[in-house]
């Protein structure tokens, strides 16, 4: 590990023990009222009880795996639709024309609304959150596989067309690899916005999940709750974060620096 | 494959019983092509006009013109990229409809896939002609070594040198053993040195299968040290002023010592002498816009 790594890596964890210290002092002095701001030691205190007796809803690794279960499929099928109607559209000029007043209409709604009625539709169970967060994702990657695929160097595709390639030889080697870039750079986004569709599913009517305990937890005014929660919900998008990293790592180490693609929201 | 290749050219025998038929596939007729693009102003651009010209099978034309008079253009048309506006683009005796086969095309700039290694880039061409992966991959490494660059087959494009890069586009596109190479302006990027050397290489493998060669570029001394002939474009919208044979004797040897010969001094005179008002009347005309701007831009001020 380099010196700068190392001095990085320091300096994290200060600012957390900062955070997280000064919370817990002006908590225990009640300069800030623990009723509303929550204590780290009450966070901490909630989540091991969630561990050691459940939680109202079962066990709390059930809460976990259900969002995250919400989440992962709704983050495959929403990447996986993304990806084929951007590449359709960016290929097909008529299509995307004709197409365009629509999905600008849809984008420009309040999708989150849109869960309320999933809710209604599918039922509380998971599939409900799993269509509101591939509904999310489907936004954002599409946008980006279709530029991506719009911005593809004619030279290119002119070349693999001259060397004798179909169109679907131009597809898989030279307008999807090129696309790969604004794709990838997407995932990171698109996961956040599966746990928001997964969690916001959740409040508007599950039986198990996160985003019930986070209701629950407010309707007993258990601000701990909420946060211990919210923490949870962090923890889990740090290591998607991570594993979108590596794959990013794989699937674009053809090029010449890995631009690091911090995420945008 | 080699049934088909064999009825194919039995077939082509047939119907042009006046030539072989392999080497009359690289024949290349351009008559009266004009040009026009649509600006986006909604005005039509005429990029060349009424251009008429031949290239004979086996025959390296380099084409040589001020900046902006459709050279470029003209290649496209060959190459079906793009179809002309008025009059008829031929190749090997049939009209040019979409992208032929036997043609490659060198760019200007890279069209490599950074993506893929330089193998893979090199073996794309018999990939998607439906070769076999093991054969294409063997016949690219084949080319590789012919282009001096066995030993780099893993490599990723950005890994190289600019001349090497342009090597392997070399490879690429001979691998397809095409009967017309189309290069435009394919060393305009390398260092002197790195182009001589270039120059020297292409010719070496062009005699080795003598595709027709069509070979833009805006350098003269170039032009005359590779071609069997030279035509001279006119400022756009550019149209065919003349055409000068080279008559130096092949293997025409080092380009960068042909060029100290009496023969190829009196050719380059005689043909800047042509290429000369072209590029004065280009030069006179975008800086007279140049200098229509500052005036607009002046009064705005």
């Amino acid at each position: 590990m380099t010196r700068r790594r190392l001095a990085v890596l320091g300096t994290q964890v200060v600012v957390l023990i900062l955070v997280f210290g000064g919370w817990q002092l002006f908590t225990s002095l009640k300069i800030v009222d623990p009723f509303f701001f929550g204590q780290p030691s009450g966070i901490v205190r909630t989540a091991w009880d969630w561990e050691q007796h459940g939680t109202n809803f079962g066990s709390i690794w059930l809460q976990i795996w259900t969002t995250m279960e919400e989440a992962i499929f709704g983050f495959l099928i929403g990447v996986t639709g993304g990806i084929v109607v951007g590449v359709l559209l960016g290929q097909f000029r008529f299509l995307s024309d004709v197409l365009s007043p629509y999905i600008k209409a849809v984008n420009a709604l309040p999708r989150i609304v849109l869960g309320a009625l999933f809710v209604i539709v599918l039922g509380l169970g998971i599939s409900s959150k799993i269509v509101l967060a591939g509904f999310l994702v489907f936004f954002v990657v599409f946008f980006n596989a279709y530029q991506g695929v719009r911005e593809v160097d004619g030279n290119l595709v002119n070349n693999a067309r001259i060397l004798g390639a179909s169109r679907l030889d131009v597809i898989r080697n030279v307008v999807l690899p090129s696309a790969m870039t604004w794709i990838i750079a997407s995932l990171h986004v698109a996961f956040g916005f599966a746990v928001i569709g997964a969690i916001v599913g959740e409040v508007l009517g599950a039986q198990h999940g996160l985003g019930v305990l986070i209701t629950d937890s407010q309707n007993n005014f258990n601000t701990n709750g909420i946060f211990a929660g919210m923490i949870i919900i962090g923890l889990i998008a740090l290591v998607a974060e991570w594993l979108i990293g590596l794959l990013e790592r794989r699937l674009l180490a053809w090029r010449p620096q890995m631009a690091s693609e911090a995420p945008a929201a | 494959m080699t049934a088909v290749t064999l009825v194919v050219s039995f077939l082509v025998v047939r119907a042009n019983t006046d030539g072989d038929p392999v080497t009359q596939s690289g024949r290349i007729e351009l008559a009266g092509v004009t040009k026009r693009f649509a600006t986006p102003g909604g005005d039509a651009f005429t990029a060349l006009r009424d251009v008429t010209m031949t290239v004979e099978p086996g025959e390296f034309c380099a084409v040589v013109g001020p900046s902006g008079c459709g050279k470029s253009t003209t290649l496209t048309m060959v190459a079906g990229l793009d179809r002309p506006s008025e009059g008829t683009v031929t190749v090997g005796g049939t009209p040019v409809a979409g992208i032929g086969r036997g043609i490659s095309f060198m760019f200007q700039t890279d069209a490599l896939l950074p993506w893929k290694t330089v193998l893979g880039n090199v073996a794309m061409g018999p990939l998607f002609r439906g070769a076999p992966k093991r054969a294409a991959h063997a016949d690219a490494r084949d080319w590789l070594r012919m282009v001096g660059l066995a030993g780099f087959e893993d490599h990723h494009p950005h890994q190289l040198s600019g001349g090497m890069r342009k090597r392997v586009s070399l490879a690429a596109a001979l691998i397809n053993e095409p009967s017309i190479l189309l290069m435009d302006e394919p060393f305009g990027a390398l260092d002197v040195q790195t182009k001589a050397i270039m120059s020297n290489e292409l010719l070496t493998l062009w005699d080795q299968s003598r595709p027709s060669v069509i070979f833009v570029t805006h350098d003269l001394e170039e032009a005359i040290a590779l071609a069997d002939k030279v035509v001279v474009m006119t400022a756009g919208p550019g149209t065919v002023k003349d055409v000068f044979h080279i008559d130096l004797p092949r293997p025409r040897g080092s380009v960068q010592e042909i060029r100290f010969g009496q023969r190829f001094t009196e050719l380059h005179h005689e043909i800047w002498a042509s290429l000369r008002d072209e590029v004065t009347r280009a030069y006179a005309r975008t800086s007279a816009l140049a200098n229509r701007t500052d005036a607009v831009e002046g009064a705005r001020s």
